[in-house]
């Protein structure tokens, strides 16, 4: 069993909450262990880097060191908190000044960063740490039918981690293929969904909400698949918002992509975390599996 | 679309003297000296910035990134301060993995967030200096988030219709059990705030 330093992030305490308990039970499922980080603080999100850059490596820099006295890697599940300890491992490790002057700071909680732990998206894991030919042979109950429009965002994109593609990923849309849904092709899958501004831009945060949802409706999603608890959040609980700024009348479930696979590896919705979401997610499955497994000729 | 408003004709680059000696383009050089991006000097205005961002191609931003090279690099420094752009930049980062010459755009805009916080001449008004400066004090105090402090920052600037949104919002959040009802904190405590006091002195009052 591969165990990973897992680092939840201040979103899915509570408001994620179904990100977090989803993460937990496809992982035992498919044989990860994902060991939450003991005491770990906020990454600084971006506030940190809007007031003080030093303040925000400090941050990050503690977790990472608190993941490497474990010995292991560092894996979150919000796209936020992988962009922030990803590039603050590669800021430190490529100014030993800066890494000293942190480290300096580091000793009061008896920690030291080395750069020994490296950083992942809880998606990475499942795509190339377990694999989708382990995670399709592990499917029971394939979601036939379900059509997906998997949402990448932006920070588990951008900035570029390595030479990876970042214009045309297909990963997602592959993983979504091996729960036995139809990945659905549209074109703002790679787009901001507002992040912060849903706070300090209202109106400029709501537009771009609905031209995602727009993007996604058109193509003839059934529901949304997220990797990231702010897009989640904007895209589920502003559509009403959403609807009453342009009238327009959305209904689109949002759903974490551990949540498709859970359900596709029959794990009951409500360990999931499912329930808990302002859109209803299990009036799509129900309709796709229903319209599904008999062709009636119609 | 709505077009980004046009300059007034009558502005003249900002006749304040270079501060310690430097003149503006100076400055947000000096800014940027950890970025690993290029330097703006090499920046050759073609739009890509401008077209590729979703706020500035939604007619939201005063001028675009584009724009705000421009300026800097003829020395508005009064204009470029003064501008929402960096505030409602949503640190997408498409601007920087398509600049053909390399720039890192979104690292720009940080630094421009950064500059205006600490000489406090951002634009008044302006929910996201004030919201960033409440979300470091609060994980200064605690090592977590903690939503509801959060939301006083910004709600008090909304008209009553979007308050009242908001607060059906959060109300319906509670019930879904999606809002934590006291702030968490961690364990460490102590030990974290010394770390903090080793990168920023801070009074006791923080």
């Amino acid at each position: 069993m591969k165990t990973y330093a897992y680092f939840p992030g201040c979103s899915l305490e509570k408001m994620a909450q179904s990100y977090h308990l989803s993460a937990l039970e496809t992982t035992r499922v498919l044989g990860v262990e994902l060991k939450e980080l003991e005491d770990w603080n906020c990454c600084g999100a971006t506030a940190y880097f809007h007031v003080d850059e030093l303040l925000a490596y400090t941050l990050s820099a503690r977790n990472l060191a608190m993941a490497e006295k474990e010995k292991l890697n560092l894996v979150a599940p919000c796209s936020g908190c992988y962009k922030n300890m990803y590039f603050t491992r590669e800021h430190l490790l490529r100014d030993p000044d800066l890494a000293e002057h942190i480290n300096d700071a580091l000793a009061e909680d008896n920690l030291r960063f080395s750069g020994s732990a490296n950083v992942q998206h809880l998606l990475e894991v499942f795509v190339h740490e377990v694999g989708l030919k382990e995670i399709r042979a592990k499917v029971t109950n394939p979601l036939k039918g379900l059509r997906v429009a998997p949402y990448y965002g932006c920070q588990i994109l951008r900035p570029r981690k390595d030479h990876e593609d970042i214009e045309q990923p297909r990963y997602f849309e592959e993983l979504v293929g091996a729960l036995g849904a139809e990945p659905v092709d549209y074109p703002l899958r790679l787009r901001c969904c507002g992040g912060a501004l849903i706070l300090t831009n209202r109106v400029a945060a709501l537009s771009m909400v609905r031209n995602l949802l727009e993007s996604a409706v058109k193509a003839g999603a059934a529901v949304v698949a997220t990797a990231c608890p702010l897009c989640q959040v904007n895209l589920e609980c502003y559509q009403k918002q959403v609807n009453k700024e342009f009238g327009t009348e959305f209904y689109l479930p949002i759903m974490y992509f551990t949540q498709l696979i859970g359900l596709a590896l029959g794990i009951p919705p409500k360990r999931l975390g499912i329930g808990s979401e302002f859109v209803a997610v299990m009036p799509a499955i129900a309709e796709a599996r229903d319209a599904d497994p008999v062709p009636t000729g119609k | 679309m709505n077009a980004a408003p046009p300059l007034e004709k009558d502005v003249v680059p900002d006749p304040t003297p270079p501060e310690n000696g430097l003149s503006f383009v100076e400055e947000i050089h000096n800014l940027l000296h950890a970025s690993v991006g290029n330097p703006i000097s090499s920046c050759i205005q073609c739009g890509t910035c401008a077209a590729t961002c979703p706020v500035a191609s939604g007619g939201f931003m005063e001028h675009t990134p584009r724009r705000i090279i421009a300026l800097i690099r003829a020395g508005f420094k009064e204009q470029v301060l003064k501008a929402n752009t960096f505030w409602y930049c949503a640190s997408c980062y498409q601007c920087t993995v398509r600049c053909p010459r390399g720039i890192d755009i979104a690292e720009l805009m940080y630094g421009l967030k950064r500059y205006t916080v600490w000489k406090t001449q951002y634009q008044k008004g302006l929910i996201g200096p004030v919201f960033s400066e409440t979300f470091v004090k609060m994980i200064l105090r605690t090592g977590r988030s903690y939503e509801p402090i959060l939301a006083t920052t910004y709600i008090f600037t909304f008209g009553l219709p979007e308050m009242i949104q908001e607060a059906q919002n959060g109300t319906a959040l509670m019930l879904k059990g999606r809002l934590p009802l006291l702030p968490p904190r961690i364990k460490r405590l102590e030990n974290f705030k010394r770390m903090i006091r080793r990168i920023i002195p801070l009074g006791d009052s923080e």
